[in-house]
């Protein structure tokens, strides 16, 4: 019982990490159209900046504005030199452009700050585990995650609910022509967009720092499953994206720590493991393939 | 005009047939097996292109029907000579039965993948497309029986008439032979009325329907002929590497693909065979030059998605205008 | 211009026939992506045996031309192809994984030029298709985690989880890590691409076994220890693991908490041979703020391997002369003993060795003695040269 409640706050925290990732590209996937493969590079430049800003100053927490501020920098920047010439081009245009900048990046960190991954720490107040429940043994840093995630999506809420920035974010996902037609100013809107997008990465680069490996190709790493997360949710819905990476984070680790026992019920042990592992390393695909097969547009579709 | 196309196409034929002589006098005996690996990358990205250009279908999978392709000679190789596979299917190691195995492999699996993946569009169809693929690739990772993710050696290449398929030059004709047909055939299919359906269907799916011709039946035949077409380029790959690993299957291979057909220009007919040739000489000889070749790639890249509309095929007829000083042809 | 440059190069060639263009040495490595480092170690010690000679390799003046695959077989292939037909190079090293090295490695021995393994050494290549042009000097993976085992037999340990991957390497590594073993073992297999590993801390957890063994290679065994720590595993379950989970980089990104963690080794920093201690010392002289993996080590000792066959045959033109002074590996190793087997891969001791907090502040390997002495591997018994 108390392995299954485990693993199911860790399912929580790996889908809301996919969640912080999957909340900005969603975004600028449904309302400007783009689908940016260098979304996993400016989770990639969140996780450096900080964690180099952090280990200077000795201080985890100054890594977190770095790492916000580096990113939105990096992601404005990619917008106003990329991305601008290329709204009215095809998707496969900003596909390749996107995949361009990927290989940019990667190779840019490589030269600048080296091929080896960078220590990243802790702070000594998260570090020794907490017993939340008795037997259950838990990192407070993975509670610290699940907070800030939570936090976000609270925010991001009130962000699109309650803002008029929220409202043209709202009626583009819904509806991009119609919003350019009544004469808002897009281009302000899509910056906007990309910019709380690219922020969003870098502060999930930066958290998720210590708990994997700040190197090189960081980003490529989740960008398939936080994919998977924006289409699964439906493409611009930001509730979409929090459901669905919750769903997906909790099936990933739930599949994993439990189907090769299951397995074992009714088959030989050496072919369980196989099979249920194999079962569960496509188990995202899986899902998203199901999902799609009985909602074509996903999970919430955009604008309700 | 007309006069002047074939006078081009003639051109290009000769040039390739002169290819082993051209190489040797002008570059170098491996920049020939490059070229060879360019015309089979063209295949796979021509067959790509035939969905993703003409019908309007952006597959992100690609590399399952590749790798299918690939998996189909080494599997049938591995039973050459030994137990038939799953004690049915004899194994082989002549061309003239490998390559037919993978294209059909091929088109099975993108029947299976694009009649489920068609149900979809848009965003979601890159996806799922997606993964599909990533589930396949996961599946070899895994199997043993077939050296996991070590994948296989192909000690042997294929027989075809008691040719050396070791020796460059005759690689080179072989290679040469399969994708002057595949290409013949493509050039068929997309000049046919089904090759007009298909890119009516790309303008306007409604319009279509409304003509009484069924969308997601017509699209289905196109996926799975391109799945062919990327099985064949597939069993080529396999024997002019003699090896296949799920390499062949991980999804940045569909990326690669993609690039391919962007880079040379959607929807044109020679634009995949542009866009493979500029990646694969850029990749090598970037690579040669410096360490840090990616970055250098990507900005390479950059300038032509953001320089030129439409690839390097609209690059070409810009400078080929230009140069002409008339209206492009 | 050009016919200046023509000529002096005949003069050269006419009045200093000894001076010979330098015999070059192809090294294809992964230098891009999250492996890069490991390139990057492989490249700079073999430049470190050359730049130790002056140049030269078994007083032959060689130079290293070197190569990005990342991690692409295909690519890998090509400037092999490149390398051996058209820059007429005879001898190439450095490729670090299997699936590189299996498109490779065939065509380069089948087109009469050497392949000398600093790192991959897939089982399919040293059995059945083993091949006279093909030496090993790393390790075969199998004897790896058979050495592992051992060590956590020999430690009094019975009761284990063992992790690693889905796919052949780490089926391989979990299997001769049991072979060895001979106690309880469970196996939890995870992803290749996988970056949490709560789910199977927590299972560790539930299992309760004396010991840990997990194989994780490179950036994923980095991510794999960081949260074994976190999970406040580490002081509870102790870990062994072979070499390739815990190379030197990954050693200091991860840093005290690796402290404590044992496993088995065939070189380590401390080895008291002359040899070593010229590797290390001159590593840490030119590199002093970069750890040195048993990456840096398998290629510096290819390098010399390379030494002592030219230092014999005086080029690999002479490829039967070459081979022969390869296969006697007359050369100062830096793990000592060492020979080769029938397959031409590597038979050697293996020790036990821990993690301990060195007098820098830094965890730092530390040998513990010998547990398996001149082992090589089971393939080498299908190997008909």
């Amino acid at each position: 019982m108390i392995l299954i409640l485990e693993q199911l706050l860790n399912g929580l925290q790996y889908g809301v990490m996919l969640f912080l990732m999957a909340a900005g590209l969603t975004l600028i996937f449904g309302i400007m159209g783009v689908i940016n493969l260098a979304h996993g590079s400016l989770f990639m430049v969140g996780a450096y900046a900080g964690t180099l800003a952090a280990a200077q100053a000795g201080n985890f927490w100054i890594g977190i504005p770095v790492a916000i501020v580096a990113a939105g920098v990096a992601g404005l920047v990619v917008e106003a030199v990329v991305i601008r010439r290329l709204y009215a081009r095809d998707h496969l245009d900003q596909v390749l452009a996107t995949f361009a900048l990927l290989l940019i990046a990667n190779q840019g960190v490589t030269y600048f700050i080296g091929r080896q991954p960078v220590p990243a720490n802790i702070p000594a107040a998260l570090a020794s585990p907490i017993e939340l429940l008795p037997g259950l043994i838990y990192p407070p840093y993975r509670l610290v995650i699940i907070a800030a995630g939570l936090l976000v999506a609270l925010g991001l809420y009130w962000l699109i609910n309650r803002t008029r920035i929220g409202m043209l974010v709202r009626a583009g996902a819904t509806n991009r022509e119609m919003v350019r037609a009544l004469g808002v100013d897009i281009r302000l809107l899509y910056t906007v967009v990309f910019g709380l997008g690219a922020l969003l990465a870098g502060l999930a680069g930066y958290l998720s720092g210590p708990i994997s490996a700040v190197q090189v190709g960081m980003g490529e790493q989740v960008l398939l499953a936080t994919f998977v997360v924006v289409v699964v949710g439906g493409v611009g819905s930001i509730r979409g994206a929090f459901w669905a990476g919750i769903l997906l984070g909790v099936v990933d680790t739930m599949l994993r720590a439990f189907l090769p026992g299951l397995l074992r019920q009714v088959m030989p042990a050496s072919e369980a493991d196989a099979l249920g592992i194999g079962i569960a390393s496509m188990g995202i695909y899986l899902l998203m393939a199901l999902v799609l097969l009985i909602r074509p547009k996903g999970l919430f579709v955009a604008g309700r | 005009m007309e006069k002047r196309k074939t006078l081009g196409l003639a051109l290009g034929l000769a040039v390739l047939l002169a290819m082993p002589w051209l190489m040797e006098t002008f570059g170098s005996s491996s920049a020939l097996s490059l070229a060879s690996r360019i015309l089979v990358y063209s295949i796979a990205a021509a067959s790509l292109n035939l969905v993703l250009g003409y019908g309007g279908m952006i597959s992100l999978g690609h590399a399952a029907f590749f790798g299918m392709g690939g998996y189909a000679v080494g599997i049938l190789y591995a039973h050459n000579g030994g137990d038939p596979f799953l004690g049915l299917i004899p194994g082989s190691n002549h061309l003239l039965v490998t390559l037919p195995a993978a294209m059909l492999l091929g088109g099975a699996v993108a029947a299976l993948i694009g009649a489920l993946s068609l149900r979809t569009s848009g965003v979601q169809f890159i996806m799922i497309t997606l993964a599909f693929a990533q589930m396949l690739f996961f599946f070899f990772v895994s199997l043993k029986a077939y050296g996991g993710e070590d994948g296989i050696i192909i000690r042997r290449p294929n027989e075809f008439f008691g040719l050396n398929l070791r020796d460059r030059t005759t690689v080179w004709y072989v290679v040469l032979g399969f994708w002057l047909a595949f290409m013949l055939v493509l050039w068929r299919v997309i000049g046919s009325s089904f090759g007009a359906v298909l890119k009516g269907m790309k303008q306007n799916e409604r319009r279509m329907a409304a003509m009484g011709l069924a969308p997601y039946r017509y699209k289905l035949y196109a996926f799975i002929l391109s799945g062919m077409g990327a099985g064949l380029a597939g069993a080529l790959m396999a024997n002019l590497m003699r090896f296949t690993s799920p390499d062949m299957l991980h999804w940045t291979k569909s990326a690669t693909l993609m690039t391919m057909v962007i880079l040379g220009g959607v929807g044109t007919f020679f634009g995949p065979l542009l866009g493979a040739a500029a990646y694969l000489i850029l990749e090598t000889w970037l690579g040669g030059l410096t360490e840090y070749w990616q970055f250098w790639l990507g900005l390479i890249l950059l300038a032509v998605v953001l320089g030129t509309k439409g690839g390097l095929v609209a690059l070409v007829a810009g400078l080929w205008a230009r140069l002409t000083g008339g209206a492009r042809p | 211009m050009r016919k200046l440059l023509c000529a002096a190069s005949m003069l050269a060639l006419t009045t200093l026939p000894a001076m010979a263009e330098p015999v070059k040495i192809g090294v294809i490595t992964t230098l891009s992506g999250p492996a890069g480092y490991i390139g990057e170690q492989v490249r700079d010690a073999m430049q470190l045996a050359v730049d130790r000679e002056g140049g030269k390799l078994g007083g032959v003046e060689v130079q290293l031309v070197v190569e990005d695959d990342a991690l692409n077989p295909g690519t890998g292939r090509q400037i092999a192809e490149k390398m051996v037909s058209d820059e007429g190079i005879k001898v190439l090293t450095g490729i670090i994984f299997s699936n590189v090295s299996g498109a490779v490695v065939p065509d380069v021995v089948d087109n009469g030029a050497f392949y000398i393994s600093s790192n991959a050494a897939p089982s399919n290549l040293a059995g059945k298709e083993c091949h006279e042009n093909y030496f090993v000097v790393s390790w075969q993976n199998d004897s790896l985690h058979e050495a592992t085992g051992v060590a956590a037999k020999s430690l009094g340990y019975k009761k284990a989880v063992a992790l690693a991957p889905n796919y052949q390497a780490g089926k391989d590594a979990i299997a001769g890590f049991s072979r060895m073993f001979g106690g309880e073992v469970e196996e939890i297999y995870t992803q290749l691409d996988q970056t949490d590993f709560a789910s199977e801390m927590a299972r560790i957890r539930a299992a309760n076994p004396e010991v840990v063994f997990q194989f994780h290679p490179g950036g994923l065994g980095l991510t794999f220890l960081k949260q074994y720590q976190q999970s406040g595993l580490l002081g509870q379950v102790p870990m062994v693991v072979s070499e390739p989970s815990i190379d030197g980089v990954i050693l200091q990104a991860v840093g005290e908490g690796a402290v404590g963690i044992k496993g088995s080794t065939h070189w380590e920093i401390d080895f008291d041979n002359e040899a070593s201690k010229e590797f290390v010392s001159s590593w840490k002289a030119k590199y002093p703020d970069r750890p040195i993996t048993y990456y840096a080590q398998e290629a510096y000792d290819s390098a010399l391997l390379i030494g002592s066959g030219l230092a014999k045959a005086g080029s690999p033109e002479k490829a039967d002369e070459f081979r022969e002074a390869l296969r006697a590996a007359d050369f100062a190793s830096t793990r000592g003993a060492f020979k080769f087997g029938a397959n031409q891969h590597p038979v050697q001791n293996w020790y036990l060795t821990e993690v301990v907090m060195g007098a820098d502040g830094k965890p730092v390997g530390k040998s513990q003695g010998m547990i398996r002495e001149m082992v090589g591997d089971v393939h080498a018994a299908d190997c008909k040269m």
